[in-house]
Order: C-alpha cells, then structure tokens, then sequence
C-alpha cells in the first residue's frame, strides 16, 4: 500500500508505503495517515465500484481504508473558493 | 569675481542634488527588490512545473475512467454524474482546473450553477498553495465521486456566470456532444471490424 500527498509545484510525493498484513508496517501506516489528517488533509482511496466504475472513497481513519487498496491520496481539504 | 562664480557653483551643485536624490533613492530601491526577488529562491520555475503537471496527469489517468481521462486530454474538462439527487432528475458536473465546477442539466443542457472550490495546501513549499492543474481535477473528482454532499456543500456557490462564461460552458456542452458522437462512432466501427 502506497500513500501519495499531492504536493504544489512537485506533482504527488510518496510519503509511505508498506504491507498493512506486516504488523511494523500496519504501524507506520497508521502513524503517516494520521499525521496527515492531523495536518488537515482529506484522503481518497481509487476504487472500482461493482459496475467496474472507477470512484473514490473517502476515509477519514486507516480502519476504513481497504485492506488491498493499493494507494490512499491525501489531498488539501476543500475550501469555498472566490466570492 | 572668484568668489561670486564659487558661490555661483555651490548653488548649482545644491539645485542638482535635489533634483538627483530622489532619482537615485528610487533606483536603489528598484534594485534592492530586484535582488530580494532573485534570493528567496521560491520565484516561478516553468520547468517544476511542467514536470509537476506531468507527475499529476499520470496520477490522474490512472485512478479516473478510461473515458474521462479521454476527456480531459481531449477537451480539458471531465463530466461526473451527480448522485445526489433522490428523484430521478439526471444532473452532472464539469470540472475544470482551477475553475469552478459547473452543474448542469444533461437532457436539457440547462446551466444550473456554479460551485467554488479549492484545495490550497498551506505549506507552500514553492511559495505557491496552488495544486498543479491536474491534481486539481483528481481532487474534485474524487472528493465529488467520493462525497459528493460534503464537497457541494464546503463550495461557495454562485448562479452561473460569476466565474465561469455561460457561453464558454455551453460551448463546451456542445463539443462534449460532439466528441462523445464521434466516440461512439469509433467505438462502433472498432466493433465491426
């Protein structure tokens, strides 16, 4: 499992990776999805919806993160734009 | 006759003076900033961000459809369909980057309005919040896919025009009618053969 951080000027940035079976690895992940949302970002996981759709999941916590998802994206959170 | 042309001379160096310092304060001002722009190393760098708007479109092929990548690389948009709706009523949006997302109608072509949105990363780490243009797309596409409701309702929305050119839009409307004809034309032609 990938986590990517979509990043200004650079594009996406690996900033962890591992197997959530692997319980050392399980912990990292958990500490980096954590600092990330601490951070204030929101995270997306690309899924295949039944009819074989691609759509995104949004997670607020690891424990919702699907177990083979390959990459979670933390994106910056939403903000109302020009008024 | 000396001392009247020293005089004389003192007072034209002191005319010149006023007139010059004023000048001269500007143009040191001028190049102070000129070298305050070139040391803080976060000025605009074309080729970051080419390579940044290169890693994002692969990013953003690879996680959206096969149809709405083909949109984007061929229009510069990607339609989503709405889900929010209970009663039936079809609706969809454009995502452009950096622009509002735009819902609309799909059977009537109808504008119905403008949501604002933004994802500004506060760390900057090029003096810039702004996402390159196609992790714009992928985030409102996976925060609309994904959901829906709370982005719509974190956008500040507008009655079209406020941002966005009514006519531009239903321009675009027009070549997504087109492009998706022509698509599926391909489509059926690929079929038969």
């Amino acid at each position: 499992m990938k986590f990517l951080r979509m990043k200004p000027g650079h594009g996406e940035v690996l900033i962890a990776e591992g197997d959530p079976e692997v319980e050392t690895d399980e912990r990292e992940l958990v500490e980096a999805f954590r600092r990330q949302l601490d951070e204030g970002l929101w995270a997306a996981v690309p899924i295949e919806n039944r009819t074989g759709r691609r759509q995104a999941h949004m997670v607020k916590s690891f424990d919702e993160v699907p177990r083979d998802a390959e990459r979670v994206i933390f994106f910056p959170r939403a903000a109302g734009g020009a008024l | 006759m000396l001392l009247a042309l020293s005089a004389t001379a003192i007072v034209i160096l002191v005319l010149l003076w006023e007139v010059l310092v004023p000048h001269v304060d500007e143009y040191l001002d001028r190049r102070r900033a000129r070298r305050a722009r070139v040391t803080n190393g976060l000025d605009y760098d074309p080729g970051r961000e080419r390579r940044a708007e290169q890693r994002a479109r692969a990013l953003l092929k690879s996680c959206v459809n096969a149809e709405e990548w083909a949109m984007y690389r061929d229009l510069g948009f990607v339609r989503v369909w709405g889900k929010a709706g209970g009663d039936g009523v079809e609706y969809a949006y454009l995502i452009y980057p950096h622009k509002p997302i735009v819902a609309y109608l799909p059977q009537t072509g109808v504008l119905l309005n403008e949501y604002c949105v933004e994802f500004p990363d506060q760390t900057r780490p090029y003096g810039s919040a702004r996402l390159p243009d196609s992790d714009d797309v992928l985030a409102k596409w996976m925060a609309l896919t994904g959901d829906e409701r709370r982005l719509i309702a974190t956008a500040n929305m507008h009655l079209i025009g406020r941002q966005v050119d009514p006519k531009q839009v239903r321009r675009d409307l027009w070549r997504l009618a087109q492009w998706e004809r022509q698509r599926l034309r391909e489509e059926r032609r690929e079929g038969v053969a």
